[in-house]
C-alpha cells in the first residue's frame, strides 16, 4: 500500500508526466491527503461545526485538542460518513467526494478510524479481531469461502507483535484489559492499511508507560500514514511532536505547534474560560 | 495449499458431532423404519405411525429452530415472524398436493374442492404449473425467499434493529395470516389445504410414504446443521457475530452489514420453507393459524429453552418444547399454555444460556458466545497447516 502511494507521488512529482488515476483511487498528487472546506453541522439547531476548515498532508501527523463540545467528534463523524454535513466539502486526496459516500466505501477508499470508547469484537479472539479487520475484499461471497494464506498470517502476526499482543492472540478480546483493548484498536487500524487514520481519544485510560508507547507507535507510523489524533492529554500532544489544531465551537480557533498555540491568549481564554 | 471446501466443510464440525450425526442417520434411515415395518403391533419396540408422524414433525420444527438460531443467536437478529416462511413453503408445496387430489375430492372435478365450493370454474393465475412436483419445488423455496429478500432488503437498509425488527416481524407474519385467512386469496381461507392423497402418484398414507417422508426430514436437518455449522465457523460467520456486537465497528472496517444480514436472513427464511414443505404432507394439512403470531414466538422459545448460539441447542429445544406440548395437550390440555409461559420465563431467569448452557457449565467449560465447540483456533497450527 505504502508503495502505491510513493508511485502515486512519484508519479505526480515527475515533470510532464500526467498521472493516469482509476475511479475510487487516493490522488496524492497536491501532497494533500484530507481537505475539508467550510464544513457545517447542527443538530437541532445547535451548531456542532461552524465553516470548519482544515486540511491535512499526505504523511502529517495532526494533534486535534478543544474543549468539550469544540466539535472533533462531530469531525470525525462527517469525514467517516456517518453524519452528513449541512453545507461545506470534504475531500480525501484530490478526487474522491467523502460527502458522498458511505461508512464501508470510506474503510475501504483508506480511512480507519478508532473510536472514543474502544470498540472491538468482545467475544471474538484478538487474532480475529484482527483478521477481520485486515485489508481484503470484504463482500459477503468472499467471506463464505475465505480461508487465510499463510502471508495473511504472517501479517496479523506482525501486527500482533507491533501492538504487543502475540501472547494474548487466543484469547477473547473482552477479557483484555482498557489499554490493551485500546491498542487492539490500533492494530486492527493498521491491518485495513488504511492511508489516513482517525484517532479519537487514542491513550483514555492507558497507563503512563501505555501512552509514552503509543506516542513511539504514532510517531513511527507518520510518512507512511497520516494521522490525526484528537487528545486531551498534553504531555502526550507534546511527545507526538506534530502541528497542532484548537478547535472551538465547531471552527478553528488556533494552528501551529504546541508551544505556539498555547501562547496564544485566545486559546487561554477558550480553556481558562470566560 | 488451499483446502478444498469439502474438507472444510468436514473439519468445521469435531469428530465426535459426526459420530452423533452418523447415529442419528442410522436411527432415522434404519432403526425407526424396521421398527415401524418389520416389527408387529403390540410388540415393545413397535413404533406406530403416530411416533413416526410426530417425530417427523418435530424435526420440521428443529430444521426451523437451527433457521432461527443462524438469524437470532449469530447475527443478532430476533425474527417473530419466521411462522410466515415456514407456512408458505408449506403452502406452496400443498398446492401441489392439492392438485394431486385430481378428480378424487368430494366434487369429482379436477379443480381443489375449495373452489369449486366458491363457484370458481377455474384455476387463478398463480396456480399455473402447481401440478408440477418440481415447479412446486421451486415455488417452496422461491417465493419464501423472495419475500424475505424484499422484505429484509427494506428493513436493514433502513438500519432497522432490535425489538423494533422484532415487531414488524410479527406484523408481518399477522398480516399475510389475515391474508390467507380471506377465501378470495385463493388458499382455500380458514380451512387451508388438506385432504391429501398422493405425491408423485403414490400414496401418501402409505407407511412408506411416511418413512420416505420422516427419512427426508431426517436428512434437511442433517444438511442444515452441517451447513450451518460451516457457516458459523466460517470468517463469514466471524463477521455475523461481529455485526451482532459492533455493528458500527464492522461498518467502519469496510463491511456492508447489509448484505450480509440480508443473506443469513433470506437463507434462514429458505431453510424454514423447505421443513414447512415437509411438514405438511406428514402432518396432512396446512391453514392459516401456521401463521399465528403466537406460532412464531414459539420457534423463539425453542432456541432459548436449547440455547442460544450454540445450532444444536434450536434441536434440542425444539424437541423438549413439543414432546412436552404433546404430552400436556393429550393429558392436561388446560394447562399448556401456562407450562410454556412458566418454561419461557424459567429458562430466562435460570438458564440464560438454556440447556446447551447448562450442560456445558456442569462439564466445566466456559460458555463460549459463538463458537465453543470447534478445535481451538491456535495460530500456531493454523500456520503450519497453511
Amino acid at each position: 500500500m505504502s508503495t502505491a502511494m510513493h508511485d502515486t507521488i512519484a508519479a505526480s512529482g515527475r515533470a510532464g508526466d500526467s498521472h493516469v488515476l482509476r475511479p475510487g483511487e487516493l490522488d496524492l498528487s497536491h501532497k494533500v491527503i484530507l481537505y475539508l472546506e467550510e464544513i457545517s453541522v447542527s443538530f437541532d439547531g445547535f451548531k456542532a461545526l461552524n465553516k470548519l476548515s482544515l486540511t491535512i498532508d499526505a504523511g502529517e501527523l495532526r494533534a486535534i485538542i478543544g474543549p468539550n463540545g469544540a466539535g472533533k467528534t462531530t469531525m470525525m463523524d462527517v469525514i467517516t460518513g456517518k453524519t452528513r454535513p449541512d453545507s461545506g466539502k470534504a475531500f480525501f486526496g484530490q478526487t474522491l467526494d467523502l460527502t458522498r459516500m458511505n461508512e464501508p466505501e470510506i474503510a475501504h477508499a483508506g480511512i480507519g478510524r478508532k473510536f472514543q470508547k474502544p470498540t472491538i469484537f468482545e467475544s471474538h479472539s484478538v487474532f480475529e479481531n484482527l483478521e477481520l479487520a485486515m485489508k481484503t475484499d470484504k463482500r459477503v461471497w468472499k467471506s463464505l469461502f475465505a480461508q487465510l494464506t499463510s502471508e495473511e498470517r504472517d501479517r496479523v502476526s506482525d501486527t500482533l507483535k507491533r501492538i504487543r499482543l502475540q501472547t494474548e492472540a487466543d484469547r477473547p478480546a473482552g477479557l483484555l484489559s482498557h489499554g490493551q483493548k485500546q491498542w487492539l484498536e490500533i492494530g486492527m487500524l493498521l491491518m485495513q492499511e488504511p492511508r489516513l487514520l482517525l484517532l479519537d481519544e487514542p491513550v483514555a485510560g492507558m497507563t503512563d508507560e501505555e501512552t509514552e508507547r503509543t506516542a513511539e507507535l504514532f510517531v513511527s507510523l507518520a510518512g507512511e500514514h497520516s494521522l490525526v489524533v484528537v487528545e486531551h492529554d498534553m504531555s502526550f500532544v507534546e511527545a507526538l511532536g506534530g502541528q497542532v489544531t484548537v478547535l472551538h465551537e465547531g471552527s478553528v480557533l488556533a494552528e501551529g505547534s504546541l508551544a505556539k498555540v498555547q501562547a496564544d491568549p485566545r486559546v487561554i481564554e477558550v480553556y481558562l474560560g470566560r | 495449499m488451499r483446502t478444498p471446501l469439502s474438507v472444510r466443510i468436514f473439519q468445521s464440525l469435531p469428530r465426535t458431532a459426526w459420530l452423533a450425526l452418523a447415529i442419528f442417520a442410522a436411527i432415522a434411515w434404519i432403526a425407526i423404519p424396521a421398527a415401524h415395518l418389520l416389527l408387529p403391533e403390540g410388540h415393545a419396540l413397535h413404533v406406530s405411525a403416530y411416533t413416526v408422524t410426530l417425530l417427523g414433525k418435530i424435526l420440521c420444527y428443529a430444521v426451523v429452530a437451527v433457521a432461527m438460531d443462524l438469524i437470532w443467536g449469530y447475527a443478532g437478529i430476533l425474527s417473530l415472524g419466521h411462522g410466515v416462511f415456514f407456512a408458505l413453503g408449506g403452502y406452496a408445496f400443498g398446492m401441489y398436493l392439492m392438485r394431486q387430489i385430481g378428480t378424487d375430492g368430494s366434487y369429482g372435478v379436477d379443480l381443489p374442492d375449495f373452489m369449486v365450493f366458491l363457484d370458481w370454474k377455474e384455476l387463478p393465475w398463480f396456480w399455473i404449473g402447481s401440478d408440477s412436483f418440481l415447479w412446486a419445488l421451486f415455488l417452496v423455496v422461491a417465493v419464501p425467499g423472495l419475500l424475505a429478500f424484499v422484505f429484509g432488503w427494506f428493513a436493514f437498509r433502513s438500519r432497522i434493529k432490535g425489538v423494533y425488527f422484532s415487531i414488524i416481524t410479527q406484523a408481518l407474519v399477522y398480516a399475510t395470516m389475515l391474508l390467507f385467512f380471506r377465501n378470495e386469496t385463493g388458499f382455500g381461507g380458514n380451512n387451508g389445504f388438506t385432504d391429501f392423497k398422493r405425491i408423485l402418484g403414490y400414496d401418501i398414507t402409505s407407511p412408506q410414504m411416511r418413512l420416505v417422508l420422516f427419512g427426508l426430514s431426517a436428512a434437511l436437518l442433517i444438511a442444515v446443521l452441517v451447513l450451518g455449522r460451516y457457516l458459523v465457523t466460517s470468517k463469514f460467520g466471524r463477521v455475523l457475530a461481529a455485526i451482532r456486537d459492533a455493528e458500527s465497528r464492522v461498518r467502519f472496517i469496510g463491511y456492508q452489514p447489509t448484505q450480509y444480514k440480508l443473506a443469513i436472513w433470506t437463507l434462514s427464511a429458505v431453510l424454514c420453507a423447505l421443513a414447512g414443505a415437509l411438514y405438511v404432507p406428514q402432518v396432512g394439512i396446512i391453514n392459516p393459524s401456521e401463521m399465528s403470531p403466537a406460532n412464531s414466538i414459539e420457534i423463539a422459545v425453542w432456541v432459548a429453552v436449547g440455547g442460544r448460539g450454540t445450532l444444536i441447542g434450536g434441536v434440542i429445544g425444539a424437541f423438549i418444547v413439543n414432546l412436552a406440548k404433546s404430552f400436556f395437550t393429550v393429558s392436561f390440555p388446560d394447562y399448556w399454555l401456562f407450562f410454556l409461559g412458566f418454561l419461557f420465563i424459567g429458562v430466562t431467569l435460570f438458564l440464560p444460556d438454556g440447556v446447551v448452557g447448562l450442560w456445558r457449565k456442569l462439564r466445566g467449560r466456559r460458555p463460549a458466545p459463538a463458537e465453543s465447540d470447534a478445535p481451538a483456533p491456535s495460530v500456531a497450527t493454523k500456520g503450519a497447516k497453511a
